[in-house]
């Protein structure tokens, strides 16, 4: 078995070993165990990732492994990982095991709830890891299906509401998606030859002008939809606010990064001139949604509803900086993916154990948490300085990066969209600070949460795992920057080359 | 010379924050005082080693104070040519300015030993306190422009988490909430200003952006090129410094982002004297302080700026001043007025030998107002401590109770005050005497300044201890040895500083240069301040009903005054009726009845649509046999008239 099916084969495995437990200590148990091991394989990853790339400077793929599946289609099982691949499983891996140790107390029907969990992890490592376009969509809907059950089954509130809409707008993004992916595929061979799905193989060719600014918006705003591109992130506040707290985590810290990977990895990198030439209109949207998400957030009363609207404003952020095209603004772009999905999945996490507690998430019925739970509040405070971008921790990292690579634009819009994006770093204090004066800081207001307990040890292993990544970002980024630049040539030469044309 | 060393100046108290913070409540709380205090002292006295091996040692070469860099290393790259290094810078200013923050905040742990002590929150104040002297202590070496934004961002929170210290209380908790975003504000103008400026050099470098050549001009030559293009009126270049020098302010409290310093006041009293009067506030003169030969030599308009919000500042808030009664606000608007000093005195200055005497006297400004301003915040607090109380309504005649607070408050007050021989008469009289020299409106405003300190001060220190006599609950209290020596110190300093030949150490271009005593300034404006002093000594010595009728006689003027100016206010509009009522507010609406609609709409068309042909999947074959009969009959004529046709 190579070293990348690995990763889609242990969230199996793990499956496999939780129907032959019984009760919720040997489901959750196996669980841990199961994604303990997959974290510590992302990190082994890493390692022979940097001995592999240190060996081999051409190679845009390592690692590759390819099975010919669908013959008369072309399609194949194909996988291979650069650095930005890497990166992504490993913040998959610390998301998913932090996720773990937070439904450490579901007590309705855990073996299906960690099966479906764990049936979205493995999509998730699927799609980072695929080459080839057919298995990649193939995984991506492998991602986004059990989100269906898990909102329905063991969400809260408005349940089946918030399911089945998250479910049809994001089916709907499928829909542009799989046009766009046939488009591509047919296109693949303009001077004849045998069509394929292989992404490295497509890159080779330049596809048609026209084809390509016909494709470009199915497949860009069908992967935008997940990334909660605006208008279309409605899903997101409605479908956060009803589900379980680990597949909040799960989905706002992994799930929606598919998103904003698909948009430079199939639409930006397979489509470079039609990127070029209607990147303006998707950086007016994107640059309305970083300030329209911040302010959105300011009016919330729902601790998940802020944390969702601040998602649009941060994931709004990594589509607009992808779309600046330059190899700064591009890292910076899925720097803050990574760093957005740590400190969202803290956030939801810390959300998830304060609502255990409470059973409220409105801010104004509570107060005071920070005497009453300290290690929880401590981390929220945390977690807030990250998403405000405190330097030290992997907020700044990301925005700044964002913010000096997309000024470096040789456009004079871009770069006053770059500080109209860059206000959103007030606005974002408004909110963070809003939320903390109010939930952890003043009076206790409600006399009956005087005895709630701290955080358990679970939580507590939940949130460090969280936070160390999130320091560690903040105080060292300089191989995650590096690393994940050097995968970038190919992409930014090819859009850089579009330009010229 | 190998200074690599400095680097422990910098990162000891970081190591505190960290031990300190990690154990928390696990480490009893006289150990975390003294291991901060030691921590910090070891800062201090490797900072006066560092201070004596560069000013007298190594430093100077050819006659000129070089920039020596300790220490660097690569944090990030963002191209080729921009990355963000850390290290240590060592000039003039950096060296100046790690001696003034770790002598302050060795004075201020030492004091708060005493001061915190039986607060529940003990090792969680004396950890921040090791946060913010690391976070200082790196602003003030960074060797580029982001390293200090970074520190600058530090400094920032730093300051958030002391004045939030009380979080139980509504009024911390606000006025941290103020402070912090007040000040973010302004550094988005610094970031703003930072890309600019970078856009068009390449690097974020001090040493490269502000190296000048032996006739006085910026070597860099993309700053001319900068100065070149026009943006509405001004070249890029005074827009970017302008924009930097936004951060400055707010960081500095200049007029009209002051807004949260008197609010600051609600953090723990050392709090105060460190951060919010000696160090992190005069963080925006040292900004302008570093990048000043830019200003001065490429973008003269936004010294112009430097120069007036500086004076409009220090007259304001001098103003506001006279009517205050919270004993701590007084000195925080009086803080506002002397950075304003500062920030003036640079906006006069030029570049280079003795027409930098602006700048020299604004370092000068900088160190012994640092001194006395933390002398009297820390008298504050020992007063405080004695009364409970922050009013000076509550107090009176205290001198017979605290014969130590009161020599070392009085001596920091008359050095404030410019009294002939104490530090505060050198410095300002430099200051005065650069203003004269270069623009007489900004020189006649400094004058009425320092007419309105020596008063303002005065009727602090006379009600507080002398006027009424006031009957208290407790007797007050002298304050115990470890906040009373740190006085003294002070005391000490807030007296000598001012013998210090600032002249042969800090100039704008390194070399030294020969000050001269003006008597034609000090003697009258000495005079000035006399009748300030006088005219307090009048109203407020004894108990006296005089106050109380100019206050009735200037009735409005005087409202207004003491509700400064209603800024507050105006702010308070903005934000909360504006921006979160009417922008906020309508956007979340928005999102869920436009937007979401929307997108519940298609979802309700569809629903509707199928609703409505799903009767014809009936499943009787007679029905589908009529549709499709009258289908075919239909096609039929169609064909038939389009055959005939």
């Amino acid at each position: 078995m190579d070293i990348l099916s690995l990763f889609v084969v242990v969230p199996i495995l793990t499956m496999v070993g939780i129907l032959f437990t019984k009760g919720l200590k040997g489901t959750r148990t196996v669980a841990a165990v199961g994604m303990g091991v997959q974290l510590v394989m992302a990190f082994n990853l890493l390692y022979q990732y940097f001995a592999e790339r240190a060996k081999d400077t051409v190679s845009e793929m390592l690692f590759r492994v390819d099975y010919l599946w669908f013959e008369s289609f072309n399609i194949h099982y194909s996988v291979g990982v650069d650095g930005i691949a890497v990166a992504m499983i490993l913040l998959t891996s610390i998301v998913v095991f932090a996720g773990i140790f937070s439904s450490w107390k579901t007590e309705d029907l855990p073996r299906e709830f960690f099966i479906a969990l764990l049936l979205l992890a493995s999509g998730v490592f699927g799609f980072f890891i695929s080459i080839d376009l057919f298995t990649m969509f193939l995984f991506y809907e492998l991602a986004v299906i059990p989100m269906y059950l898990l909102i329905g089954l063991w969400g809260s509130g408005n349940k089946e509401y918030s399911a089945m809409k998250l479910t049809l707008m994001l089916m709907g993004g499928s829909a542009l998606l799989i046009l766009g992916l046939l488009g591509l595929y047919f296109n693949s061979a303009p001077d004849g030859g045998a069509l394929t799905f292989n992404i490295l193989e497509i890159a080779k060719v330049s596809i048609p002008h026209d084809v390509q600014m016909f494709f470009f918006p199915f497949l860009f705003v069908g992967f935008g939809v997940l990334g909660a591109l605006f208008p279309f992130h409605t899903w997101s506040p409605d479908g956060h606010a009803s589900a379980p707290t680990a597949v909040s985590m799960l989905h706002a810290g992994v799930l929606m990064k598919l998103g904003g990977y698909g948009c430079f990895r199939v639409a930006m990198y397979l489509l470079p001139d039609a990127a070029q030439e209607m990147g303006w209109l998707f950086l007016i949207l994107t640059t309305v949604s970083i300030v329209y998400g911040a302010f959105g957030a300011i009016a919330q009363k729902d601790l998940k509803y802020i944390n969702a609207y601040s998602s649009v404003s941060h994931c709004g952020m990594v589509i607009f900086a992808l779309l600046m095209m330059n190899k700064t603004a591009m890292d910076g772009a899925i720097l803050q993916m990574i760093s957005h999905g740590l400190m969202t999945a803290l956030f939801f996490a810390l959300i998830g154990m304060i609502y255990g507690r409470t059973h409220t998430r409105n801010i104004y019925e509570m107060g005071g948490l920070m005497r009453i739970m300290p290690f929880i509040s401590v981390a929220y405070v945390i977690a807030g300085l990250a998403s405000l971008g405190l330097p030290g921790l992997s907020g700044f990292v990301a925005e700044m990066t964002i913010f000096v690579g997309s000024f470096q634009h040789q456009d004079v819009f871009h770069r006053v969209c770059t500080i109209l994006a860059c206000s959103a770093i007030v606005v974002t204090a408004v909110y963070i600070l809003r939320v903390v004066g109010i939930l952890l800081f003043g009076p206790v207001r409600n006399k009956e949460f005087e005895t709630l307990p701290d955080a358990k040890w679970y939580e507590k292993v939940s949130m460090v795992t969280l936070i160390i990544a999130i320091v560690a970002i903040g105080v060292a980024p300089l191989w995650l920057s590096d690393m994940i630049r050097e995968s970038l040539t190919p992409i930014v030469d090819k859009l850089t080359a579009a330009a010229i044309n | 010379m190998d200074f690599t060393y400095t680097l422990a100046i910098i990162l000891l108290p970081l190591v505190t924050f960290l031990t300190i913070g990690l154990l928390d409540k696990s480490m009893p709380n006289k150990l975390a005082g003294v291991l901060g205090t030691a921590s910090i002292g070891t800062s201090f006295l490797l900072a006066c080693y560092t201070a004596y091996q560069y000013f007298f040692v190594y430093g100077m070469v050819d006659g000129v104070y070089q920039k020596i860099i300790a220490y660097h290393i690569t944090w990030l790259k963002f191209t080729d040519t921009l990355h963000i290094d850390l290290g240590v810078i060592l000039d003039p200013i950096s060296v100046m300015m790690l001696l003034v923050v770790t002598t302050v905040s060795l004075m201020v742990h030492i004091y708060s030993n005493g001061y915190m002590h039986g607060e529940r929150g003990f090792n969680k104040f004396f950890s921040f306190l090791s946060l913010f002297s690391f976070s200082m202590l790196g602003l003030v070496v960074a060797t580029n422009l982001f390293q200090m934004y970074i520190f600058w961002e530090l400094v920032g929170v730093s300051s958030f988490l002391l004045i939030g210290y009380y979080y139980e209380k509504p009024s911390a908790v606000a006025a941290s909430k103020k402070a912090f975003i007040t000040t973010r504000f302004a550094d988005l103008g610094f970031l703003i200003g930072i890309l600019l400026l970078s856009w068009y050099t390449g690097t974020f470098d001090f040493v490269q952006l502000t190296q000048t050549s032996a006739i006085g001009t910026l070597e860099s030559p993309a700053i001319a090129t900068m100065g070149g293009i026009s943006f509405m009126g001004l070249s890029v270049i005074s827009w970017a410094l302008i924009l930097i020098f936004m951060g400055g302010a707010g960081k500095s409290a200049m007029f009209p982002l002051h807004i949260w310093l008197p609010d600051a006041m609600e953090g723990p009293t050392p709090v105060s004297a460190l951060i919010h009067a000696a160090t992190m506030v005069v963080a925006g003169v040292f900004l302008v302080a570093r990048l000043f030969p830019i200003y001065a030599i490429a973008a003269p308009d936004a010294l112009t700026v430097v120069m007036w919000v500086g004076a409009f500042s220090s007259l304001f808030a001098a103003i506001i001043a006279c009517t205050q009664y919270d004993i701590k606000r007084v000195l925080a608007f009086s803080t506002m007025s002397q950075i304003g000093y500062m920030m003036l005195a640079l906006g006069v200055s030029k570049y280079g030998g003795e027409n930098g005497l602006g700048f020299t006297a604004s370092m000068f400004h900088l160190t012994t107002h640092a001194m006395f301003k933390a002398l009297l915040f820390l008298g504050a607090g020992s007063i405080i401590h004695a009364v409970h109380s922050n009013s000076m309504l509550d107090m009176g005649g205290l001198r017979k109770y605290m014969p130590i607070t009161f020599i070392t408050f009085g001596i920091a007050w008359l050095a404030i005050c410019g009294f002939p021989g104490l530090s505060g008469f050198f410095s300002k009289d430099e200051i005065l005497v650069a203003a004269m020299q270069n623009n007489t409106p900004v020189f006649i405003i400094a004058v009425v300044v320092a007419g309105l300190t020596a008063f303002y001060m005065s009727r602090l220190f006379f009600s507080v201890f002398f006027g009424k006599e006031t009957k208290y609950h407790h007797t007050p209290h002298e304050s115990p040895k470890t906040m009373t020596i740190p006085l003294m110190v002070l005391a000490f300093f807030a007296i000598f500083a001012g013998y210090i030949p600032f002249s042969k150490f800090v100039t704008s271009d390194g070399a030294a240069f020969a000050t001269h005593f003006h008597w034609n300034v000090a003697i009258p404006v000495t005079l000035i301040a006399f009748i300030g002093m006088g005219i307090a000594y009048v109203l407020y010595f004894k108990e006296s009903t005089i106050p109380t009728k100019v206050t009735k006689a200037l009735k409005g003027v005087y409202t207004t005054i003491y509700n400064k100016f209603y800024i507050d206010e105006i702010y308070l509009f903005v934000t909360k009726k504006i921006l979160f009522n009417i922008v906020a507010r309508s956007i979340a609406w928005f999102d869920r009845h436009v937007i979401d609609a929307t997108m519940n709409g298609f979802a309700t068309v569809t629903n509707y649509v199928s609703n409505s042909i799903k009767g014809l999947q009936s499943g009787q074959v007679q029905k589908y046999g009529l549709v499709f009969l009258m289908g075919a009959l239909t096609f039929a004529l169609i064909f038939i008239y389009l055959v005939t046709k």
